[in-house]
């Protein structure tokens, strides 16, 4: 294998097209279709008494309106539970419209198909529903004391009690030197994708066919849900990921309610239907996540070693459980991080609320699990009077304890075991780049100029690359062009440039010849999708195993026109060569062509292959029994189980106590994917998570009120960070290949976003002196904060804080 | 997030656009940048029968700088007001507090004068136009008035013209002698309309001693609010006047809401504080210009 373009930083090929307005995202196709609009529930928990049509019908342009009364055969069926699990013991789901209660403020009820959006739009407005409202469940407090439920058969609205334990807890708490407890809670932000979701359809009468456009993560899974909803057969179904304009998550989740009802107005209607999500519709019917109430209880010796841990957390899950009890997972198993814990339970209580559905968001529970477990690190050092580094550093699972088997599930159901790490080597780098040590002196130099300078620090691991398997194709064409295709999508991570780094990199390829195309069924049916930081290690192995077929059978042809043995030759720059013999070489061109022996001699390459074109072995058929025309091959890899990413932050906040307005001074991250295939491009996909750590932490937060009404669902109140709210990002890494996979990788996708709000928090406290317990924080809590009653804290060394205190 | 329907004229002369006004009745809205208006109209919040849209009248994109003040135009973009120096050489509070209008591209297309118009109390310029005792020239078929600031703003997003009636200039007085400004607003994110902002004008008598200190607030009422916060600091030499004080005079005038963003006691540490940095600011030019 040439390792040419393995580990290089790589521009992203994709970006030139994407920058420049030659995306074709969702809505770029079929501006001649028909257009989708939603009447949507008003209420966040209401019963839908009727449903007055007649205003609209008198709308010109108008051609069809749905209820849940048009719904027939399993589209009248609840969806689907994607992520059946045993401790889901009450699982529910939404129908694709309102049959009867309307769950939460967005739950669509009403169709409406016109020859635009404007004219759909205007009849949707022109729709009466009388409702009865009932009363209404938001945030995980009102959930535990049940006072009302959400569904009518889950009396206590909780859907999962998830369980997870390594030993005794009770009895290791007992034993252990000193414990404490506390409660503190995470918010509720969302994936806001540039690119909101969209689904366009195509039927085709005569061929009894359908395709669809969607904005998804997995496009193969959507075909399936569509066919097993219209009752199609799946060859009858194709499904495209055009390009898509992120997805962080919100897009893995499926069949959305709009990808199934888009399809079957275009197959009623006999004509191309399109939906394209708005930002509030965005805001009030897709997911959202994160937000939870973590019970934490710790046991520790002397020197901060922890002894035992158990926490129980209250997982607000939103109205419905369609993508089950994977954000819980996460929580009860990343929680401990990279920390060595004899004993550790985790309790896991998902519970039902009147309010949009909670799905992974990048991340997906492990920001909330690292921030239990920091903020525990925290306390303990505060409490043993040790530098908050140093507790840490105790507590690391040492290299030689890998692979460390924790004696847990991991969300795919397999043993929760690292794999491999270096997590004194990691903490060690985190302290130089954000010069730990010597911190004192930078406090000191605010406080002269009266700003509060607080530093904090967050490790954490990551399970990522969970299977069960993914697939590529890879072909060399007569042309010379390599097509490089996977099943698994792609939303903007680089896909395109990183698969072909790949394969050229296999092959002996210029980059150049490379094209990618991801997320077409049409191309590749077999996929599971893009989620849990998978795509590199699973793909990305995948399409290494592909290329190494095509260039295992192209070595052949060529050694038979060479008389050469395969052993022998060599592809560089796309022209096969006995090595070390200048002048004995065929381009890999040539061979692709040979490689499919023709009859035609449809272009000048194909002449080559024709019957007459040179003597032939007579003794043997011109495909050899066993053997296939073309030069192509398929292969998949299945890992056996996740690989385990790691990463430190540090971040150093100033507040100016004038209008505790929070600037991020400086964010260090040691990040460790093993095997690294595009520097560039983890650095990129690093700075991303970050931008929405940040956000998590300072900026956003969905604020329902206790109607269930989102009342900041727009970009005006809902503050995602701009760049200008985003700090430079200082990056060191480090590999520790993963010895899961041939090409050592591990995930990079998520995991710039998990410790953002465990440091940030940890930053702020170190700052003001004050016990945070809840995040995000804005200034204007921070200011509330200050002044309360709330618990004063002192870090030990690289310098005493507490300046409020 | 499609408007509903609406009718769309482009007259090319104020006499025009009037007509349209009146024959359209109450459904018509002016049309300038669009910045403001549209998203209502996408959201569905505003629906108008028909949009007159001014940005073909020829003359309103005119920014003229006088001894006495700066006349902007009603189709004079933000961006061109920043960028003018000879409007800020007679009033240097116009380019200070644009620069805190909204992002570039916004402040390209949106105008001035229509975020007067708008009368949005989160607005840079409704507070500029009231610090500086400034008025708009109103154009109806009755002809043209002048209206000072205080007798426009009657609430948020709400002015006294009604009926056919288009701006179509804000006349911003001159900064007087002795004098200085300061603008500083507080935003979540950069570019956001302001949680609290504040702009500030400082006089001094011939002895550097303060005779005058005045604050305009944005985002703390339902309409700009002017306070003089003279008393605080009044013959106090310019070098060690007692800013704080005038912040804290200040903190207990204003009478702010609270919201997601900011809670009221939050809002009135913010307007101590920006009054506080301001006044100290303004006071230093105002001692500048005061040889
Ligand atoms: C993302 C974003 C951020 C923003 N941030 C800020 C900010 O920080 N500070 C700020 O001040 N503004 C902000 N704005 C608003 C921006 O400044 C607008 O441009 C301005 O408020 C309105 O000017 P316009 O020319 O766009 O008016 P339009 O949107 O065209 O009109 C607004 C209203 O004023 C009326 N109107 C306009 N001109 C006239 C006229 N000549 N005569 C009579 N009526 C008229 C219209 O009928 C309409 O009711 C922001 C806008 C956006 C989209």
């Amino acid at each position: 294998m040439t390792t040419k373009f393995f580990g290089e930083p790589v521009r992203r090929r994709e970006d030139a097209r994407l920058i420049i307005g030659q995306g074709r995202y969702l809505d770029d196709i079929g501006s001649g279709a028909y257009a989708a609009a939603f009447v949507r529930s008003p209420y966040a928990h209401a019963r839908v008494l009727d449903i007055d049509v007649s205003a609209a019908m008198d709308v010109e342009g108008l051609l069809a309106i749905y209820t849940y009364e048009d719904l027939t055969g399993p589209l009248a069926e609840p969806l689907p539970v994607l992520i059946p699990h045993p401790q889901l013991t009450a699982p529910r789901t939404g129908y694709p419209l309102v049959k009867d209660v309307a769950q939460h403020v967005g739950e669509p009820i009403v169709m409406v198909v016109a020859t635009d959006r404007y004219i759909a739009e205007d009849a949707a407005g022109l729709i009466e529903i009388s409702y009865e409202e009932l009363p209404v469940v938001v945030g995980v407090d009102a959930a535990e004391a049940a006072e009302h439920t959400v569904h009518d058969d889950v009396p206590d609205n909780i859907a999962a009690r998830h369980h997870q334990e390594t030993g005794d807890v009770e009895a290791a708490l007992a034993a252990s030197a000193h414990t404490f407890s506390f409660t503190q809670y995470f918010e509720r932000s969302a994936s806001m994708p540039m690119e909101g979701k969209g689904v366009h359809a195509r039927w085709d009468d005569a061929d009894s066919s359908l395709r669809v456009y969607s904005s998804t993560q997995a496009s193969t899974s959507v075909r399936a849900a569509i066919a097993a909803k219209l009752e199609l057969s799946m060859e009858k179904v194709e499904v495209i990921a055009p390009d898509v304009g992120g997805g962080f998550g919100v897009k893995i989740v499926h069949p959305w309610p709009e990808e199934l009802l888009v399809p079957m107005a275009a197959r009623r209607l006999g004509h191309e239907v399109k939906w394209t999500e708005d930002r509030r519709e965005h805001f009030i019917s897709s997911a959202h996540e994160r937000q939870q109430r973590q019970e934490i209880t710790v046991g520790y010796d002397d020197d901060g070693r922890i002894t035992a841990l158990d926490v129980l957390v209250w997982h607000d899950n939103g109205a419905y459980t369609p993508y089950g009890i994977i954000v819980p997972i996460n929580t009860a198993t990343q929680l401990c991080g990279p920390y060595d814990i004899p004993v550790y339970r985790a309790r896991v209580n998902s519970v039902y609320t009147n309010t949009v559905i909670v799905t992974p968001y990048r991340g997906a529970g492990r920001p909330q699990g690292t921030f239990a477990m920091e903020r525990t690190m925290d306390r303990i050092a505060q409490e043993r009077g040790i530098d908050r580094a140093l507790v840490r550093e105790r507590n690391l699972i040492q290299p030689d304890q890998f692979p460390y088997d924790w004696g847990l599930t991991f969300q795919d159901g397999r043993p929760l075991i690292y794999d491999s790490g270096d997590y004194p080597a990691m903490m060690a780098k985190l302290k130089v780049l954000v010069d730990w040590d010597g911190f004192a002196a930078r406090r000191a130099e605010a406080e002269a100029r009266g700003k509060l300078l607080g530093i904090g620090m967050a490790p954490y691991v990551e399970g990522t690359g969970p299977g069960p398997y993914e697939g590529a194709h890879v072909q060399v064409l007569g042309s010379g062009k390599v097509l490089v295709s996977t099943g698994l999508t792609s939303q903007g991570q680089g896909h395109e440039t990183v698969f072909a780094q790949l394969a050229a990199a296999e092959l002996g390829v210029p980059l150049e010849d490379v094209v990618v195309t991801t997320g077409d069924t049409r191309r590749f049916g077999y996929a599971v999708g893009t989620f849990a930081s998978r795509a590199a290690v699973v793909s990305g192995n995948a399409v290494a195993l592909a290329a190494r077929g095509v260039k295992e059978k192209a070595l052949r042809i060529a050694a038979e026109v060479l008389e050469a043995d395969p052993a022998d030759l060599e592809i560089d720059e796309g022209l096969v060569q006995v090595k070390g013999t200048p002048g004995a070489s065929i381009p890999l061109r040539t061979v692709a062509v040979l490689s499919n022996p023709l009859r035609y001699a449809f272009d000048e390459a194909a002449r080559q292959a024709t019957q007459f074109s040179g003597p032939g072995d007579d003794s043997k058929p011109p495909v050899a029994v066993g053997d296939a025309p073309g030069l192509e091959h398929t292969d998949y890899y299945s890992p056996l189980r996740s690989t385990f990413a790691s990463g430190a932050h540090a971040v150093v906040v100033e507040i100016d106590p004038a209008t505790w307005e929070i600037a991020i001074e400086q964010y260090a991250v040691v990040h460790d994917c093993g095997t690294i295939i595009n520097p560039m491009i983890v650095e990129g996909q690093v700075h991303g998570g970050v931008a929405q750590g940040v956000g998590g932490a300072l900026y956003e937060r969905m604020a329902y009120d206790r109607d269930g009404q989102l009342t900041n669902a727009s970009f005006m109140d809902f503050l995602m960070p701009y760049s200008s709210e985003v700090p430079d990002v200082d990056i060191d890494h480090q590999s520790t290949p993963s010895p899961l996979n041939e090409l050592g990788i591990k995930g990079a996708g998520e995991a710039g976003v998990i410790p953002g709000s465990a440091a940030i928090a940890s930053a702020i406290e170190d700052a003001v002196g004050r016990r945070i317990a809840a995040m995000p924080i804005s200034p204007t809590e921070l200011y509330d904060l200050v002044r309360s009653d709330a618990e004063r804290v002192t870090n030990s060394s690289p310098h005493d804080s507490g300046a409020m205190a | 997030m499609k408007p509903a329907p609406f009718g769309y004229v482009d007259p090319t002369s104020v006499d025009e656009v009037l007509d349209v006004l009146t024959s359209e009745g109450e459904g018509a809205k002016v049309l300038a940048g669009g910045q403001s208006l549209l998203p209502l109209l996408s959201m569905r919040l505003a629906a108008p029968t028909t949009l007159v849209d001014i940005n073909r009248v020829p003359g309103l994109d005119q920014i003229s700088a006088g001894r006495d003040g700066v006349r902007v135009g009603a189709l004079v973009r933000h961006a061109q007001l920043l960028a003018s120096s000879e409007a800020a050489d007679v009033q240097p509070l116009l380019g200070r507090a644009t620069a805190n209008v909204a992002h570039p591209a916004i402040r390209n297309r949106g105008t001035t004068v229509g975020s007067i118009a708008h009368a949005d109390p989160s607005g840079e310029m409704t507070a500029v136009l009231a610090l500086t005792d400034g008025s708009v020239t109103v154009a109806t078929p009755d002809g043209r008035e002048t209206i000072g600031w205080g007798d426009f703003f009657l609430g948020p997003l709400e002015t006294s013209v009604h009926g056919p009636a288009v701006v179509l200039d804000a006349f911003f007085p001159a900064l007087p002698e002795r004098s200085g400004t300061a603008f500083a607003e507080i935003a979540r994110r950069k570019g956001d309309y302001a949680v609290c902002g504040a702009g500030v004008v400082v006089t001094l008598d011939a002895d550097r001693r303060v005779s005058s200190a005045r604050a305009a607030y944005l985002s703390v009422g339902l309409v700009p609010e002017v306070h003089d916060l003279t008393d605080a600091v009044v013959g106090q030499p310019v070098d060690t006047a007692d800013w704080t004080a005038a912040g804290e005079l200040a903190r207990g005038l204003v009478d702010p809401d609270g919201d997601l963003h900011a809670s009221a006691d939050y809002r009135r540490l913010l307007v101590a504080t920006l009054t506080a940095r301001t006044l100290a600011d303004a006071g230093a030019e105002a001692a500048r210009r005061t040889a």
